[in-house]
């Protein structure tokens, strides 16, 4: 019986395949006599798709299908592109709960640490095009004082160039640092809030933590507007690993 | 064995479920002997281990990313806070003193060392039925692992139930203390089954229905019930009206369990905690006979009576936005007739999960989707999106009242405001 139904079930498919073009009258006959008695059975033989596209439908749903974000909402990040080490880190983070956003919280708190990796490489790999940049709704003032801070700090107050970490073309650098492009303003200035706040945290000693200590309110809206309006750069890849000699150490990013 | 030291320990969402203790009643001290212990041999911890794995020790008495059973983790009741003891090897906060007399006596009657009595939060109700090589077994793995000092938090309940005198009445309603005694009756696979189920599975403690006193009484064990805290509904195991296992397979259920999806139903909610750090960690034989007692349970209760397929105006607009919605966000992974792509994608025709009574667990899958657990049998799952900031309340009503009245399936409508009070669930 078994081996039957198996034997039917691979005539159907050649079947189908060959959009039913040339049955042999025997299959024909069959496929005519199998569908009133089980109309279910093209279904029974299809399986999810093993890829990790369909794997991380849940998470295409908030941030596209190729992590490039999505345009009509201001909280959705993009992670296309990010390193892996940087994604992995924060998919651990969220499944521990040491970085909050409910909904995401829920999806990752019973997944393997194996497959946290897959996910992040799976985006780490993804290179579609960066959005175009923000018209900025700040004044030249305010721009002015984001590309002051970000491309050569504050040293008065202790603040290093953001540029110094991120590279100077805001691409990151592997494994572990991630590049600041095609972000919007309004989730910039949380996470920088969320490290004033004491809300987000990275691996000690958390250089993050020390830097967004030192930005005041407007510093933060001021960074958040003009990174940005920066435009995509060439080489959208994370700088190699060493690259920069960092001016703060990151628990998260080995020197 | 190997893999269940390797695998990472998360402990359970601690909305928890368990009962109130309402009655009053007076508190009664038996001071217990303590006598000398004995030493423990390499394999008897490493039985231990498996037993604690089968007890989920973990889910409660570990915090997320904190030492291994160094306790401390909030427990959320309607009476107020519980934290959960440091049971690690400590002598000055763990158990580091206690003798393994003293721990079964723990175990088996619900008392502490100092005869004091305990909330019934600590699954006790369950645990008297484990044996006392078993109890010595998980006592001596106790033993093994990292002492953690970190002195027992205070609970945070409100009068009167910070008084433990009020447990007594609990306990005299709903307690029977007493190993587990095998049925002759029933085969040594079904016994073995029941043994872990009843005992340091515990599952009764969310698979039954908390009645006015909030105890699970033997009675009602396995009946079903919303777990307070946690708006999730764990369904009966003894009835084809709900989880229904009496149709399924053995291998069927033994993939649920172990694997955490199957052809019939996947695994998700406060149930995924269980599959997840518990169940998938048993050995072929253990999980199969779990599902041959499981089974055992359903079979011969009749299926849920047909509703009236004669369906008002109203209804059957509904069902008209239900099947747009469906089609357009739900077929690609259910397929159009609800039969899934199984096991990734469950079945939704026929399954029983969603045409219970209570509807909360079919809405809080479409508001916040989910992942099956990870498990060494699927450790990458497929997962559902989530459709909370997607679909309207209407929406989300139509679409689960079309899948809970669709194909044949026997459910019944829901409303928006159903769909309404649950956005929240997640978040608090
Ligand atoms: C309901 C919408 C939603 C879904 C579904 C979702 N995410 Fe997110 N994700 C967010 C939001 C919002 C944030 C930012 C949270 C914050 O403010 O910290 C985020 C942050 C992240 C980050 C950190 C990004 C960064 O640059 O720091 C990663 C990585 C990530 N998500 C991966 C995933 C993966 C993988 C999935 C699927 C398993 C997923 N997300 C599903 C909304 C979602
Ligand atoms: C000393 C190195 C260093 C400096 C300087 C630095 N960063 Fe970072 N930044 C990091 C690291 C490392 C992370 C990743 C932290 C983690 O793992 O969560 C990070 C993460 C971030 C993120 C989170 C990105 C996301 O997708 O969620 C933002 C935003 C950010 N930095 C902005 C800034 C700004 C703005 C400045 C300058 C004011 C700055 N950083 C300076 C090292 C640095
Ligand atoms: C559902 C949650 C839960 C699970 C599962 C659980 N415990 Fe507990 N346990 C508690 C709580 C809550 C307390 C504190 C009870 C009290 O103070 O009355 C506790 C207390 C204890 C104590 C200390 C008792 C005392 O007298 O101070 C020990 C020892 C213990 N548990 C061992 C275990 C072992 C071993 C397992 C697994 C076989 C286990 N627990 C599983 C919740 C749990
Ligand atoms: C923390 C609470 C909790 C505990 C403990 C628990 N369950 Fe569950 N269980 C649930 C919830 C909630 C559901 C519904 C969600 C689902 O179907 O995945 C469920 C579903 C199930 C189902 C599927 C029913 C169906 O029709 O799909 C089975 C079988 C099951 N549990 C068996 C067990 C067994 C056996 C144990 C003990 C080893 C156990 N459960 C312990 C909460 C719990
Ligand atoms: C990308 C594929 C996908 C889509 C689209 C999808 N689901 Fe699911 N669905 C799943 C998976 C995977 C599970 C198992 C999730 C789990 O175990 O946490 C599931 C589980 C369910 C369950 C619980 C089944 C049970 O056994 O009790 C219900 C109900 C459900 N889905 C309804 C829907 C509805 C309604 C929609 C459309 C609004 C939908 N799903 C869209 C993949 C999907």
């Amino acid at each position: 019986m078994r081996r039957m139904k198996t034997f039917l079930r691979s005539i159907s498919v050649q079947a189908r395949r060959r959009r039913l073009a040339r049955p042999t009258p025997f299959a024909a006959l069959l496929l005519w006599a199998l569908v009133p008695l089980r109309p279910a059975h093209a279904q029974a033989i299809e399986r999810a798709p093993d890829t990790m596209e369909a794997r991380l439908q849940p998470c295409a749903a908030c941030h596209g299908a190729q992590g490039q974000g999505v345009a009509n909402s201001d909280s959705f990040p993009r992670l296309a592109g990010k390193p892996a080490g940087y994604l992995y880190n924060q998919l651990v983070a969220f499944r521990i709960g040491r970085r909050h956003y409910a909904p995401m919280n829920y999806l990752l708190e019973f997944q393997l640490d194996p497959y946290l990796r897959a996910m992040a490489e799976f985006y780490a790999a993804q290179r579609p095009p960066l959005p175009a940049p923000a018209v900025p709704i700040v004044s030249n003032d305010v721009l002015r004082l984001g590309q002051s801070i970000v491309m050569h700090g504050d040293p008065s107050r202790g603040i290093p160039a953001c540029s110094g970490c991120h590279g100077p073309s805001f691409t990151g650098m592997e494994p572990a640092i991630p590049g600041l492009l095609g972000l919007k303003p309004s989730y910039i200035s949380a996470q920088l809030g969320a490290w004033r706040y004491g809300t987000r945290t990275a691996t000690a000693p958390d250089c993050m933590q020390i830097v967004a200590g030192h930005l005041t309110e407007g510093d933060v809206t001021a960074v958040a507007a003009w990174l940005s309006t920066l435009p995509s750069p060439e080489n959208a890849a994370p700088l190699p690993r060493g690259t920069l000699a960092l001016p703060l150490a990151c628990g998260s990013e080995p020197s | 064995m190997e893999n269940i030291v390797k695998m990472p320990l998360r402990p359970r969402n601690m909305r928890v479920r368990w009962g109130r203790w309402l009655a009053l009643a007076v508190a009664l001290c038996l001071p217990i002997e303590a006598r000398s212990q004995p030493a423990a041999t390499d394999t008897v911890a490493k039985q231990g281990e498996y037993l604690a794995r089968a007890g989920d020790c973990v889910a409660c008495h570990t915090n997320p990313g904190g030492k291994l059973f160094a306790g401390g983790r909030p427990m959320p009741t309607p009476f107020g806070t519980l934290y959960t003891s440091n049971i690690t090897p400590d002598a000055a906060t763990g158990i580091g003193k206690w003798s393994a007399d003293e721990f079964y006596a723990m175990l088996h009657t619900g008392r502490s060392r100092d005869g004091g009595l305990l909330y019934p939060a600590m699954p006790f109700g369950a645990y008297t039925k484990v044996t006392r090589t078993d109890s010595d077994a998980i006592f001596s793995y106790l033993r093994s692992v990292v002492p953690v000092s970190a002195p027992n938090k205070p609970h945070d309940l409100r009068f009167p139930y910070n008084n433990r005198s009020l447990i007594l009445g609990w306990r005299t309603l709903y307690f029977t203390e007493g190993e587990y005694k095998p049925d002759a009756a029933k085969s040594g696979e079904w016994n073995r089954g029941a043994y872990l189920v009843q005992g340091l599975g515990h599952c009764a403690m969310c698979h039954t229905a908390i009645n006015a006193l909030g105890g699970s009484s033997e009675a009602q064990a396995f009946q079903g019930g919303l777990i307070p805290m946690q708006n999730w509904y764990a369904p009966s195991l003894t009835s084809n009206k709900e989880a229904g296992l009496g149709d399924w397979s053995i291998a069927d259920i033994s993939d649920y369990l172990g694997k955490g999806v199957s052809h019939r139903g996947a695994v998700y909610g406060p149930m995924a905690e269980v599959v997840y750090n518990s169940l998938q960690h048993l050995t072929a034989g253990d999980t199969r006979a779990m599902s041959v007692y499981l089974k055992s349970l359903a079979e011969g209760s009749p299926p849920g009576a047909p509703v009236s397929t004669v369906a008002g105006a109203e209804s059957s607009l509904l069902m008209t936005l239900g099947k747009t919605v469906y089609d357009g966000h739900c077929a690609s992974c259910h397929g159009a007739q609800g039969r899934g792509l199984t096991p990734q994608y469950p079945p939704l025709a026929g399954n029983q999960s969603i045409q219970m009574e209570s509807a909360v667990n079919p809405i809080r899958m479409v508001l916040n989707g989910g992942y099956p657990p990870g498990t060494a049998g699927n450790p990458m799952p497929h997962g559902m999106p989530p459709y909370a900031q997607i679909l309207s309340d209407d929406e989300v009503a139509a679409v689960v009242s079309y899948i809970r009245r669709a194909w044949g399936n026997r459910g019944t409508a829901i409303s928006a405001r159903q769909a309404n009070e649950l956005r929240s669930a997640l978040l608090d």
